[in-house]
C-alpha cells in the first residue's frame, strides 16, 4: 500500500491520523458495539481470543468500507460543510491511497474472519463491505431517495456477523437484531437530513427531504417508527431479551414514538420564515424536534443493545412470552 | 531559497509517523496470526495440548 503525501506546496502532508480518520472511527465504534452484542447474545461458547478477533475483523471491515466511501465520495464531500475537512477532499490523503487502504483492509478482514472463525461470518462480512461500498456508495446514494433505506442493510448486518462468528449459523433471532437496526436507520438519518437539507441539495444527493419534501419525510419517519417500536420489543418475545430488555424497549419505544409524533406535527425541514428568523444563531422552525429525535434515536439503539449485552453477560434469564 | 526537492521538517515528521504506524500495524498483524494459529491448533489439531 502506498502512503504518498499530497503535494507539499498546497496541502499539509498526510499523517497517520489522517489514515485512521478514513476508517470513520465513530461509525466503527457503533458497528463494533452491535457486532459484539450479536456475538454475546448467541450464547455459544467461544474462545475469548477468537471473539476479540471476530470483533476486530468486523471493525476493520467497517473501517475499510469507510475508506472506500471517502475515496469515492471525495467530490461531493468537498462541497458539504460537514465533510469538507475529511482527509481526501482536504487534500491530505490522495484518492488512490484511500482506495488502496480500503481494498487491503477489506481483504485482510474477510480472510482473517474466514480462517480464524468461519466462512459464513466471512461471507456476511464480505457482503456487507461490498454492499456499503458498491451498492450504497457508488449506486444508491446518488440515484434514489431510498438510498439510506436500502443501504441501511450494511449497517444492520454486524449483529448477524457477530452471531455467525460465534455459532457458524444465522438464526431468526440474529436477523431480528438486524431488522431493528434496519428499521431504525430511516428515522435516524432523515431526522438529521431534515436540518442539513441545504448541504445535500447543493451536491445533488437525493436525500428524502430534497426529493419528496419535508412533510413527506416527517410522515415516513413516523411510519418507520411505528414499525420499529414493536420490532424493538420483539426480542422479549423470542427468547432473546429479558425483563430489563422488555422495560427498556417498551419505555424507549414509547419515547421514540412520542418524539416522532412531535416531529410529524412540526415544520422541521421547511424553509425558515424570514419574519421569525433574523439571527445567526436562531434555530429554524421545527429543527429542534428533528434534533431531539436524532439525538434520542442514538440513545435508543444504544440502550437496546447495551441491555441485551448486559443481560447475556450477566446470564439473566430471557423471557419467552410467545 | 529553499530546495523544493528537500523534505521540510513537517513532511519528514509526518512520514516518520506514518512509517512507525505501518511498522506497528505489520507487527501486530504477525502477532495476531501467530496467536490465532495457536488457538486454532489447540482447538482442532492437538486437543490434549
Amino acid at each position: 500500500m502506498a502512503m504518498a503525501t499530497a503535494p507539499s506546496d498546497t496541502h499539509a502532508p498526510a499523517r497517520w491520523q489522517d489514515f485512521l480518520q478514513l476508517l470513520k472511527p465513530r461509525v466503527m465504534s457503533l458497528v463494533v458495539f452491535t457486532g459484539a452484542t450479536g456475538l454475546v447474545a448467541a450464547d455459544h461458547p467461544i474462545n475469548p481470543i477468537l471473539a476479540v478477533v471476530a470483533i476486530l475483523c468486523i471493525a476493520v471491515g467497517a473501517g475499510a468500507s469507510g475508506a472506500l466511501n471517502m475515496w469515492y465520495d471525495a467530490d461531493i464531500d468537498a462541497k458539504m460543510r460537514r465533510t469538507r475537512g475529511r482527509p481526501v477532499p482536504a487534500g491530505r490523503v490522495q484518492g488512490p491511497d484511500a482506495a488502496g487502504l480500503g481494498v487491503v483492509l477489506s481483504l485482510f478482514s474477510v480472510m482473517l474472519m474466514g480462517m480464524a472463525l468461519n466462512w459464513l461470518a466471512a461471507g456476511l462480512l464480505a457482503f456487507t463491505i461490498v454492499f456499503y461500498a458498491v451498492v450504497y456508495t457508488m449506486w444508491l446514494k446518488r440515484s434514489t431517495a431510498q438510498n439510506i433505506v436500502i443501504g441501511g442493510l450494511a449497517g444492520a448486518l454486524p449483529p448477524v456477523i457477530g452471531w455467525a462468528a460465534a455459532t457458524g449459523t444465522a438464526p431468526l433471532n440474529a436477523w431480528l437484531l438486524c431488522a431493528i437496526i434496519f428499521m431504525w436507520t430511516p428515522p435516524h438519518f432523515w431526522a438529521l437530513s431534515l436540518y442539513t437539507t441545504e448541504d445535500y441539495a447543493r451536491v445533488g444527493v437525493p436525500m428524502m427531504p430534497v426529493v419528496r419534501g419535508a412533510a413527506s419525510t416527517r410522515r415516513q419517519i413516523l411510519a418507520y417508527t411505528a414499525i420499529l417500536v414493536p420490532l424493538g420489543i420483539a426480542p422479549a418475545f423470542t427468547g432473546l431479551g429479558g425483563l430489563a430488555y422488555l422495560a427498556v424497549s417498551g419505555l424507549g419505544g414509547l419515547m421514540f414514538l412520542l418524539l416522532a409524533v412531535r416531529l410529524y406535527r412540526s415544520h422541521a425541514g421547511e424553509s425558515p420564515d424570514p419574519r421569525t428568523t433574523d439571527g445567526l444563531y436562531d434555530v429554524k422552525a421545527g429543527a429542534k424536534d428533528a434534533r431531539n429525535l436524532f439525538a434520542f434515536s442514538i440513545l435508543y439503539v444504544t440502550l437496546l443493545f447495551a441491555t441485551l449485552l448486559v443481560e447475556h453477560v450477566a446470564g439473566l434469564p430471557a423471557l419467552h412470552l410467545l | 531559497m529553499s530546495d523544493p526537492a528537500r523534505e521540510s521538517e513537517t513532511e519528514a515528521k509526518a512520514r516518520r509517523g506514518r512509517n512507525i504506524a505501518l511498522a506497528l500495524g505489520l507487527f501486530l498483524f504477525v502477532v495476531l496470526i501467530f496467536v490465532v494459529t495457536i488457538v486454532r491448533l489447540r482447538e482442532n489439531a492437538i486437543p490434549a495440548f
